[in-house]
């Protein structure tokens, strides 16, 4: 059956593409009660396609490929998924899944209309962050990730203002110019590397680039799109939209985009510098790039730590949590890592970074989401007023505490093995002072976790007052999914070969088949 | 240095002159005119750079219902919102002409770099377009070769209604776009109203018709189509549907919906997702273009009408 | 110099223009201009890329791959004008503000 499965893998590749923009379109045209009942059908479907295509990567020992249309690159587009991807593919599906139950009880339409606004906006809007992201983690040609990019950015903005308020109005406008100008920047640079080398497809274009000397287009097209994917990553200095953005949504579109959003436009930060440039020019980046990440990460920690509410704390810590992600670039691009035959399988500061990827948007999305919770249940997210909720909501708390288990990094959650992987590699190739950041960066994240974690559990003072109880079930999906980010912690390394599929890791920018 | 250099010297000229214009310029209003003008200049250039496919998106989608938008928002800005804001400072600026002196600088190298002779797909194009049964390498490209990009962003116009529906005010919702309010009657807008919209579906008829062998196709004239309705809303001739209507929703969703299902019954008739079986491709390609054509002129007509607004809301507009 | 690369120098320049008005400009309205200039230089550009192309055989002027992937960012760029002069009607609406400076502080 496994065999099957990858002999299909082509058309695994097209339904995951499709799929939400099929259930997309069929939301949007009978509107009502249907678009959550079509979103909620497809939530199953679409987990179950990830998982196979997971399962077909990892059986066939090989990324899956198929080429649109039956028009071969560089005249046509090309899909693709190596392991990378089939574990982006996996983690977008499996946070789908959870808010999308936890979503039911805020986006209702109400009883006795046929359709209202923020439900039918929402779980439209779902489905097309669902179709984006598919279409991000699957693209092969430089173009068709730009187009992608832009649905992502439509189905995007209008989660951050769902709710009508003037502010998150503002925050939206603020968002949409900056991932404009981000998009644009990239469009130009795959323009540029079109007027150079005549093709689009990644796999063409490192071949291609590797070949020949350097030509100059190439060096200012990778400095433009890194810069423009930056802005929409919300990298410091270019971080400023994302706080009111992520902080001003409602909870379940929080956790969207704060758990999968950003991840999308970081995604295809690593296929420009480690599938497309040559290795050389990676290793010039990677330290321009993990400096920012340092800076995003210390910065991050200590605004987190000054914010007076729930939510934008849980944002600001996004923004240092990004930050650890570019810590990947010198660690894996290092010339010192490279040569070391062990290191070929051995899971090192690439395992670090994708389990960074997966663990953060769990635990981030389950932190949201819990926030969400308590912020419904006592009609503020004030943090100094949020004494003795740990009675009141044991259950959420638990969830908020164990999701931060996994930011802070501590043992054993999936948080603790990626940034335990990353500080070995720092150390393996001599470049101590990431060390120095990894390790501030997990006390900050502490002091900020403490801050929330220390007045909620406080036992003096009456008892909080719930505007509305919390539902029972809605708990438990946050639970779960803060409980996959910790046991990510638990399974064995060796089992995370799939990250390594169709990537020859530790020499970079080796031309794809 | 020859005639065609000076009529294009002067053209560059021109349009950077308006271009510095729209950024100097004191008043909104002044600025999104420039723009438009701005645009139409810009499609002459791309005439002038043997893309006329190009210059038909432009002068109708880039100039023409971009200049519509802006100039919807133009005339609403309140005056003191300009006049109260403090100006960027001097370091700021400083800096933003630095990195994008340093920007247009390093562009313009590699534009007088790039490898000569150029790499290009045009023989590709060329070779295979046969096997479509089209005319229009463009179209070719749009429609077969590079299919899942223009399924994609038909895609994107429908997230982009969801998106500006959304914004709906309280009680907006399942009512009529408010924004598209029709000009007093007798006005200049209301006569070219009435004379356009007959000429102008007649032209973006033609141009779907003739994208297959000539110029033209699904945006051109889903874009000429969608400003002759937009002109006829502003005539107070038509009204926008209200957003709850199940056919326009329909009408939104016929082209990309159509295009996916000719797409997957390609897996099993032609071997891929988006191949056409080549006997049919032709009438296939065809068919999703006329329903790409109602779709797109019926998301730009909606994008430019707003989001649903209860219909008191309109004495409410600033 | 040809006139192709007269253009391109052109786009090139439309791009810093752009780039600089999206920084500098007060005023959302204003910076949605200087969104649409950058990018008409980077379809420029482009367009000088796929003109380039175009002269290698007779019959084609030009390359009609990046014709076509212009046309598709124009329509794009049109689609994101669009939503984002909506966002900014709607806080007009809301607040008479026509920008989104100044807003963190109520969100405290």
């Amino acid at each position: 059956m496994l065999s099957n499965l990858v002999a299909g893998g082509d058309r695994l590749l097209v339904l995951a593409l499709i799929l939400p923009v099929a259930s997309l379109m069929l939301a949007f045209v009978l509107g009502g009660r249907h678009a959550e009942r079509i979103a909620l059908a497809t939530l199953p479907i679409g987990l179950a396609v990830a998982v196979a295509i997971a399962a077909a990567v990892l059986h066939g020992d090989a990324p899956l490929h198929t080429d649109l249309g039956g028009w071969a690159p560089p005249l046509g587009v090309a899909l693709r998924a190596d392991g990378l991807s089939a574990i982006m593919l996996l983690t977008t599906a499996v946070v789908m899944v959870a808010v999308g139950l936890f979503a039911r009880a805020d986006f209702q339409v109400p009883p006795g209309t046929t359709e209202s606004r923020a439900p039918f906006a929402f779980w439209t809007l779902l489905l097309a962050l669902w179709a984006a992201l598919n279409a991000v983690f699957l693209g092969e040609d430089l173009f068709n990730l730009y187009v992608a990019l832009e649905l992502l950015t439509f189905a995007a903005i209008p989660l951050v203002c769902l709710d009508g308020r003037a502010q998150t109005l503002a925050a939206a406008l603020r968002y949409l110019v900056f991932a404009l100008l981000g998009s644009v920047l990239y469009l130009l640079g795959a323009a540029l590397l079109y007027g150079a080398y005549g093709t689009l497809d990644i796999g063409q274009l490192a071949a291609r680039i590797g070949g020949d000397p350097l030509e100059p287009a190439a060096l200012i097209a990778a400095a433009l799109m890194t810069a423009g994917l930056l802005a929409k990553t919300a990298l410091f200095p270019v971080h400023l939209w994302l706080p009111p953005a992520h902080a001003g949504a409602p909870a379940a579109a929080s956790a969207l985009l704060s758990a999968l959003a950003v991840k999308a436009s970081f995604f295809l930060i690593l296929r420009i510098w480690f599938d497309v440039m040559p290795e050389l020019l990676a290793q010039m980046a990677a330290q321009v790039l993990a400096a920012l990440g340092a800076a995003a990460i210390l910065f991050g920690g200590v605004l987190a730590l000054r914010q007076a509410r729930l939510k934008m704390l849980i944002a600001y810590s996004t923004i240092a949590q990004i930050g650890y992600l570019f810590l990947i670039f010198p660690l894996v691009a290092s010339p010192e890592t490279a040569p070391l035959a062990e290191l070929r399988n051995a899971p090192g500061a690439w395992t670090g970074g994708a389990l960074q990827l997966v663990s953060h948007a769990c635990a981030k999305a389950a932190m949201f989401m819990a926030a969400g919770l308590i912020a419904a249940s006592l009609g503020h997210d004030r943090i100094r007023d949020l004494g003795g909720i740990g009675r009141a909501l044991p259950m959420t708390l638990f969830a908020f505490g164990i999701a931060g288990m996994s930011l802070m990094g501590l043992p054993p959650s999936g948080g603790f093995m990626a940034k335990w992987l990353l500080l070995l590699a720092a150390m393996q190739c001599g470049q101590w002072w990431w060390m120095l950041v990894i390790l501030a960066g997990g006390l900050l994240t502490g002091a900020y976790l403490y801050r929330v974690l220390a007045t909620a559990l406080s036992t003096q003072g009456p008892s909080p007052v719930l505007v509305k109880p919390v539902d029972r079930s809605r708990e438990w999906v946050v639970l779960g999914l803060a409980l996959i980010s910790v046991l990510l912690g638990l399974v064995p390394l060796s089992s995370f070969s799939l990250i390594q599929i169709g990537r020859d890791v530790s020499g970079i920018g080796v031309g794809l088949p | 240095m020859s005639a065609a250099l000076i009529v294009d010297l002067g053209l560059t000229l021109l349009i950077l002159g308006l271009g510095v214009w729209t950024v100097a310029a004191r008043s909104n209003n002044g600025a999104v005119v420039g723009y438009i003008a701005y645009g139409l200049l810009v499609a002459l250039v791309w005439v002038r750079l043997a893309a006329v496919d190009v210059a038909l998106t432009e002068a109708a989608i880039g100039s023409g219902l971009t200049g519509l938008l802006l100039l919807g928002v133009a005339t609403r800005l309140p005056r003191s919102a300009r006049l109260t804001r403090p100006p960027t400072g001097l370091g700021t600026r400083l800096l933003a002409g630095f990195l994008s002196a340093a920007v247009a600088g390093g562009l313009a190298a590699v534009v007088l770099l790039l490898p000569d002779p150029a790499p290009t797909l045009a023989p590709s194009v060329a070779a295979n377009l046969p096997a479509t049964g089209l005319g229009n390498p463009v179209t070719g490209v749009l429609i077969a070769f590079r299919a899942i990009d223009t399924l994609l962003e038909s895609v994107v116009l429908v997230f982009a209604i969801i998106g500006v529906w959304s914004l709906a005010p309280k009680d907006g919702w399942g009512e009529r776009p408010g924004w598209l309010r029709p000009a007093p009657l007798g006005s200049a807008l209301t006569l070219l109203a009435q004379l356009l919209p007959p000429i102008g579906i007649l032209v973006g008829i033609h141009l779907f018709w003739t994208g297959a062998t000539a110029p033209g196709g699904a945006f051109q004239g889903g874009a000429v189509l969608a400003a002759m309705w937009v002109l006829a809303m502003i005539a107070g001739l038509a009204r926008p549907p209200a957003v709850s209507r199940r056919w326009l929703r329909l009408m939104l969703v016929a082209g990309p919906a159509l295009f996916l299902t000719v797409g997957i019954a390609g897996i099993w008739l032609a071997g891929a997702f988006l191949a056409y079986p080549v006997a049919y491709a032709k009438p296939l390609i065809l068919v999703i273009e006329a329903a790409l054509t109602l779709s797109i002129a019926a998301a730009l007509g909606l994008l430019l009408a707003g989001p649903p607004e209860h219909p008191s809301a309109a004495e409410r507009q600033p | 110099m040809s006139s192709v690369t007269l253009f391109g120098l052109c786009g090139a320049a439309l791009v810093g223009l752009g780039l600089y008005g999206l920084i500098v400009l007060p005023g959302a309205l204003r910076r949605i201009i200087a969104f649409n200039l950058l990018g008409s230089g980077v379809f420029l550009l482009f367009g000088v890329i796929a003109r380039r192309g175009g002269g290698v055989i007779a019959g084609t002027g030009s390359d009609p791959v990046p014709q076509a992937l212009i046309i598709t960012g124009l329509v794009v760029a049109f689609a994101a004008t669009a939503l984002a002069v909506a966002l900014l009607r709607r806080l007009l609406q809301e607040t008479g503000r026509d920008d989104w400076d100044e807003d963190e502080r109520s969100d405290r």
